[in-house]
């Protein structure tokens, strides 16, 4: 198979292209350039967008001795990634930027780029295993290393992208990547994993916004209105989040209270106690499948957050509209997270929250 | 199909023509620094000048205007910036210089304008030029388009108004006809790579009375200008590919200017416009446009079947940045990225050629449609 291994320059996507030479595969590397000015984001650590991880990246296709190139994704990546992540605080959402990537970069214009240049399918150092049924459909499960385990940014994903995806870390634990990749005499086995988002070089979330959507006071609010406090900026805010309030009126019986809701248009924060963060039920728009779409009601699992834990549900489509009901009641649910829904270890779908509900 | 593939990337660095390595190889034998006054250092004073006289006789120059640099690099960092700092004044390059000159845009050089057809405005030349200039520059033949520049008019006006005037003649070498004293420049600059030379060494080709300061610290060892240890076999080797290669100028240049007519021809016929062609130029570089294609993705295509070319303009960080000759002719940032550099040299063959024309004939479709 001809195979275009997206090369981020760390140890995952190095081992998983590696992999594919070893299967005997005819690869090719590619290492994906996602800002016009690297230095601005990132200089001298680790990243999807510094100038060390491009030469981190080539060094290793040198070393598997397969072609190299960099392709330029900078402006689809500041349109369709940093500009939307903006864009989702903006409005009182919280995204997930590097779903979003997935979404929009690796797995659609890469992908479709590499298709139509020849090749069959795109290889990345994801955690996370395809199986290829008896009628030659593919289905996305979970890793096997659990702790590992990025299906969930993966959950976005159709029939038509996974057919041309390779997941080659699918049976790995993270050690035995280290190991191959020492084995191979890579220069990355020792590179630290990356955490950050890639944009966010420093880590800080909340500068990185206040620059971009400057500060605007606002009231925080409980849920019947009366005013606690202020902020500089409902966008410095996340469903769920309890510390840095700054509250000037102490709680009933000292209750800690947490962020409940942002309410962009008012550019109003409101906040309340633990069991008013508990969300039984949400409403999740856009629903993509992995394989057919399953109208439901069905019982599953489903996960909003990338390291969060699967919870036991019911889901069903009404409308144009995914809707899930969870057993136990959940909490930090916010609106513009995505929703993925898992059947065991298989994944089912996606789709982006919303509304979550309370008890009702 | 050679070890090189088909290999049209000859203005990027050409191949070491055999004459050339053996002039390196013999010259590497030779021990001793030139500058120092024992027999062994006179040996290799003695191998250095030999081939200052070669290449001074190659382009009709002096020996002793010759002044070996690391490259065309250097040649042209020496000629503008110690050009000026020698006279004090402005500094004008055109905007389709390679970046050795160009980069003085950011050191305060201003930039004399060119057609859409790629050639410099002699017109809005002449109206930057007041007496208060001390160099111009203008390259001979353009890196990326191949287009001769009119050298000669700027040549007079900038001299009348009492400039120094350096041209880039890196793609001049060997490809069209270069005498110094003929030209009437101030300075020149010249590459030994482009011309089947070794890489690490090229020229600064300057009159007696003009004399640039030195941008470089050290011992002052070509003409006070240049510093560092005499490169006596680099040296030796340069001159052996001059020599050859402005030796075979004519039926070199008849020879790749019919397969640079050919190839125009068939790139016309696959929907290309040929940027080369529209203006005087050099006969190995043909540059050319392909509407509704990502250069990137039809020089991947092209080197997936062996067939090496170039973009010509800069990479930053492995990628390619928009042309900016061809921004500076008046061309939209897409045409500017959709623009490939074909360029021969002393070893391409009519059957690279016929290969190149089948290899696009196949991709200049592939790439039209991965690009969305």
């Amino acid at each position: 198979m001809r195979v275009l291994a997206a090369m981020s320059g760390g140890v995952d996507s190095a081992v998983a292209a590696a992999r594919m030479v070893a299967q005997g595969h005819d690869v090719t590397g590619v290492h994906l350039a996602l800002s016009k000015n690297p230095e601005s984001y990132r200089s001298g650590a680790r990243g999807c967008c510094s100038l060390e991880d491009s030469h981190d990246a080539r060094r290793v296709a040198d070393k598997l001795d397969i072609p190299f190139y960099v392709w330029d994704f900078a402006q689809e990546f500041h349109r369709d990634v940093v500009e939307d992540f903006v864009a989702e605080y903006a409005a009182g959402r919280t995204p997930n930027p590097c779903l979003r990537c997935n979404e929009k970069i690796k797995f659609a214009a890469v992908l479709e780029r590499g298709m139509k240049l020849g090749f069959d399918a795109v290889a990345t150092g994801h955690y996370a295993r395809l199986e290829r049924r008896a009628d030659g459909r593919v289905t996305l499960h979970r890793a096997a290393d659990a702790a590992k385990d990025q299906s969930y940014v993966l959950g976005m994903l159709n029939q038509e992208q996974l057919a041309h995806c390779l997941f080659p870390l699918n049976d790995v634990e993270k050690p035995v990547v280290r190991q191959e990749a020492r084995e191979l005499g890579l220069g990355v086995a020792k590179k630290p994993d990356s955490h950050d988002i890639c944009f966010i070089p420093d880590g800080d979330t909340q500068g990185f916004l206040g620059k971009h959507l400057g500060e605007q006071r606002g009231s925080i609010v409980d849920a019947e209105g009366a005013v606690l406090g202020e902020h500089r900026g409902h966008h410095r805010y996340t469903v769920g989040q309890r510390k840095g309030l700054d509250l000037k009126v102490p709680a009933p019986a000292g209750n800690p209270r947490y962020v409940l809701r942002i309410e962009p248009k008012s550019n109003t924060v409101v906040v309340g106690s633990r069991e008013e963060l508990a969300v039984r039920e949400l409403r999740a728009i856009r629903p993509t499948w992995t394989l057919d779409p399953v109208p439901g009601p069905w019982r599953g699992e489903a996960q909003f957050r990338a390291h969060g834990t699967p919870m036991a549900a019911e889901i069903e489509v009404v409308g144009e509209e995914l809707l899930v009901r969870f057993d136990e009641a959940a909490s930090g649910v916010a609106p513009g997270q995505t929703v993925v829904t898992y059947d065991g270890d298989r994944v089912v779908g996606s789709a982006v929250i919303a509304e979550a509900r309370g008890c009702g | 199909m050679s070890e090189h593939g088909v290999y049209f990337d000859h203005a990027a660095t050409s191949q070491l023509r055999p004459e050339a390595a053996e002039a390196l190889r013999a010259a590497l034998a030779v021990a001793g620094n030139p500058s120092a006054l024992h027999r062994a250092g006179q040996r290799a004073r003695a191998r250095l000048e030999e081939a200052r006289e070669e290449l001074a006789a190659a382009i009709d120059a002096d020996p002793s205007e010759v002044i070996f640099t690391s490259g065309g690099s250097e040649a042209d960092s020496i000629a503008v910036l110690g050009g000026r700092r020698a006279r004090g004044g402005r500094l004008l390059v055109s905007a389709v210089e390679h970046p050795a000159v160009l980069g003085a845009r950011d050191r305060g050089a201003e930039l004399i304008p060119v057609t859409d057809a790629g050639l410099v405005d002699v017109d809005a030349a002449a109206e930057m030029l007041q007496d208060d200039v001390a160099v111009v520059s203008v390259m001979w033949v353009n890196n990326e388009t191949g287009i001769v520049q009119p050298v000669e008019e700027l040549r007079r006006l900038a001299q009348a108004s009492g400039a120094w005037f350096h041209t880039d003649a890196v793609q001049a070498l060997g490809h069209v006809p270069l005498s110094f004293r003929g030209s009437g420049v101030d300075m020149l600059s010249l590459s030994a790579h482009k011309v089947g030379g070794p890489v690490g060494i090229g020229a600064l080709v300057a009159r007696r009375e003009v004399r640039p300061a030195p941008v470089g610290l050290g011992g002052g060892q070509e003409r006070e200008v240049r510093s560092g240890t005499g490169m006596v076999a680099l040296a030796a080797s340069f001159a052996a590919a001059a020599t050859v290669a402005t030796g075979e100028l004519a039926t070199e240049s008849a020879r790749l200017g019919a397969f640079g007519d050919r190839i125009a021809e068939a790139l016309r016929a696959l929907g290309a416009t040929v940027n080369s062609h529209a203006a005087p130029h050099a006969p190995h570089i043909v540059n050319a446009t392909f509407p509704g294609t990502r250069a990137d993705d039809l020089l991947f295509l092209l080197d997936q079947r062996g067939v090496y070319a170039s973009v010509g303009s800069a990479c930053r960080a492995g990628v390619h940045q928009p042309s900016e000759v061809l921004l500076a002719m008046g061309r939209s940032e897409a045409e500017a990225s959709s623009t490939l550099r074909f360029s021969m040299g002393w070893t391409t063959t009519a059957g690279d050629v016929e290969r190149l024309l089948a290899v696009l004939e196949e991709t200049v479709p592939l790439a039209q449609s991965a690009f969305r």
